[in-house]
């Protein structure tokens, strides 16, 4: 009986053993696919303090202009409802052709480099210094598109203020 | 009516020069719905008998109310606002040079609603009767009652007319340097040409009238320049100056700039509000040296002193990054503002200096002996002596704003935002500062946005004509 409960004892700590290092091995994968996936803007600006320092992966759009400093830029990535600013190398935004304004959509670019919550080299700016920069998707220029109805509603429009003017007129005689 | 009518021409003269077509249209249909409507009241409403003060009263804040809602009108079509609601919240905070946004994909927006955007503040911070009073009307006797009516309590000059005309010689004098100096820093920072110029304008008429609306999303962090730093903060100061003050350097009179009592009180409140805030960052420890302390610090200070609303950090960022103490010092500068007759909302200075005064003389009452006679003086282009109506009068408006600001945290904590957030989203708005905590977004309940709506309106017409207007329909449906 005894030396039956230690082999039951046994089977279960292996069972454990073999349960915890399954668990360990998924939490740890789980870890390194996260840190893997882009963190968003809302998410860095919300943790700025966890994020300080450590290398992150961002991606978004590309917005207004690339404003070119010496040897680097500034780019303005915007992941959804939040832009924040790049500081990248020239060579590393050589790729970038389209930036997002009313005509034209912007690159998908996926940035990874280091997070500053109060960048000490841009008089405290929250900013991620590049690493690298991999394209993701290139932007494209918009071709507007006439609205019809918003055209027709302008002449229809324009008929009604001929209309009261004519009444304005008839009124006066 | 008309003259906002007439004025829409101008985005559309920007539209054409972009080649945007359907923006375009937007303006068109916004001015010809404003031109029927303009026709008609002319035509219903129009009378030869000078208005009373109340009527004068009730004319600016109804037209205010007009204003938002045809001005809304090219910013829902757009299609970049998520209900005519938030299209009248962005345009009364324009028209209020408030610059709280509910805006969507700002980036993506044409520019020819951007320069509306930016042009509405610029309308606004003179005065939509101001407007009316330089360009669209010649000798009209109500002039001065509406003058009042916008908050403007002193004339420049003896004819309010002239004085309207002034104000906006000053403004577009301002508005031509101030541009073309932001053009060509943009250009410097990396900006396209075109684009720079574009920027230039837009970023002078809502810093110099105190708005705070940029082209862009990020705010001011777009272009991150000292340099447009250094330069908005020169032209928010500006526009925080009585357009008085501005007439008497103008004319060679500089010592008044040293001896005026607004000025020394915006000097004084600065220093001392920017020593709380900048030991408030220093505890919290985030800008450990002096240009960062600068860059974030003093540049939210003066943003919020002189009730623009430039963000140099994430709304967010004001929660979760600074401490109580550097976000109380924000805050009380969005309270007080900046002077009497500017583009600025809030308290304003002459009105703490004169509580201040007053607070002096009280003291120095008890401390001297029954019999003496204490006089208070005070220098404001000219000296004058401190009376009990003048006193009265600062404390009656300063009470009324501060109730006004705790209405609307009321408002917010009922909504469930937290007691410190709701407050400094009210007072941003009761104040037309346009400073963001993240309480302000497309989410945010409509109770909420239409108490900032009210708010921004209330603060920038400085209640009386808000009270006539109240007035007015009390005894109007208790039949008197």
């Amino acid at each position: 009986m005894i030396d039956n409960g230690k082999t039951e004892k046994q089977k279960n700590r292996k069972t454990k053993k073999v349960l915890m290092s399954f668990l360990g091995f998924w939490f740890f994968s789980f870890l390194v696919s996260a840190y893997a996936q882009p963190v968003t803007s809302t998410e860095l600006i919300n943790n700025a303090k966890e994020y300080d320092g450590s290398t992150v992966a961002y991606e978004g759009e590309v917005i207004g202009d690339i404003m070119r400093r010496g040897d680097f830029v500034w780019l303005n990535v915007k992941d959804g409802k939040i832009a924040l600013g790049i500081w990248a190398h020239n060579s590393l935004a050589k790729e970038i052709e389209f930036t997002g304004e009313y005509k034209s959509k912007g690159d998908r670019i996926q940035v990874s480099g280091i997070f500053n919550r109060a960048c000490l080299e841009h008089g405290g700016e929250l900013d991620i210094h590049a690493k690298s920069i991999k394209k993701l998707n290139s932007g494209k220029m918009i071709k507007e598109k006439l609205i019809i109805g918003k055209r027709n509603l302008v002449i229809m429009l324009s008929g009604v203020i001929f209309l009261v003017w004519i009444l304005m007129l008839l009124k006066r005689r | 009516m008309l003259g906002l009518a007439f004025t829409m021409l101008i985005p559309v003269l920007v539209g054409v020069a972009f080649c945007e077509v359907n923006p375009v249209l937007d303006f068109l249909i916004a001015i010809e719905i404003a031109v029927i409507v303009g026709l008609i009241l002319n035509k219903i409403c129009y009378t030869e008998k000078n208005p009373s003060w109340m009527q004068g009263m009730i004319i600016v804040s109804l037209s205010w109310l007009v204003a938002m809602i045809l001005g809304a009108i090219p910013l829902y079509l757009s299609g970049h606002w998520a209900s005519y609601l938030d299209a009248c919240f962005d345009s009364m905070s324009g028209f209020a040079t408030t610059g709280l946004i509910l805006v969507q994909d700002l980036d993506h927006l044409s520019r020819t609603h951007n320069f509306w955007r930016h042009l509405i503040m610029f309308i606004g911070g003179q005065g939509i009767a101001i407007v009316a009073l330089s360009f669209f009307i010649r000798g009209f006797s109500g002039a001065f009652k509406m003058y009042i009516g916008e908050a403007r309590d002193e004339k420049i000059l003896p004819n309010v007319i002239h004085t309207a005309r002034f104000i906006w010689l000053v403004s577009i004098v301002y508005f031509v340097l101030g541009t073309l100096t932001l053009g060509l820093a943009g250009i410097f920072s990396g900006l396209k040409p075109a684009n720079a110029f574009f920027h230039g304008a837009c970023l002078f008429m809502a810093a110099f009238d105190t708005g705070g609306f940029t082209p862009q999303s990020q705010n001011i962090m777009y272009y991150h320049s000292l340099l447009f730093e250094v330069l908005t903060i020169i032209i928010m100061v500006l526009g925080a100056l009585n357009f008085k003050l501005h007439y008497h350097l103008w004319t060679g009179n500089r010592r008044e700039i040293r001896r005026n009592i607004e000025t020394v009180t915006l000097f004084i409140s600065i220093m001392i509000l920017f020593t709380l805030t900048a030991v408030g960052l220093t505890q919290a420890g985030i800008y450990p040296n002096a240009l960062m302390l600068f860059r974030k610090g003093f540049y939210q200070l003066v943003s919020a002193h002189t009730g623009t609303g430039y963000q140099s950090i994430y709304a967010p960022q004001f929660i979760t990054e600074w401490n109580h103490l550097a976000f109380i010092g924000v805050l009380c500068a969005m309270a007080l503002g900046g002077a009497v007759c500017s583009t600025t909302g809030a308290i304003k200075n002459l009105r703490v200096g004169i509580i201040f005064k007053t607070l002096i003389e009280e003291v120095k009452r008890i401390m001297l002996p029954e019999k003496s006679v204490v006089v208070q003086k005070l220098h404001h282009i000219q000296d004058i002596f401190l009376t009990d109506k003048l006193a009265r009068s600062a404390l009656l408006i300063t009470v009324i704003y501060l109730a006004l600001y705790g209405l609307g945290a009321i408002v917010g904590m009922i909504l469930g935002h937290p007691f410190l957030n709701a407050l400094f989203e009210s007072t941003s708005a009761g104040a037309n500062v346009g400073l963001s905590c993240g309480i302000t977004n497309v989410d945010m309940a409509s109770a909420l946005k239409i108490t900032y709506i009210l708010q921004m309106w209330a603060g920038r017409l400085e209640f009386m004509s808000i009270f006539a207007l109240i007035g007015f329909f009390v005894a109007t449906i208790k039949g008197k």
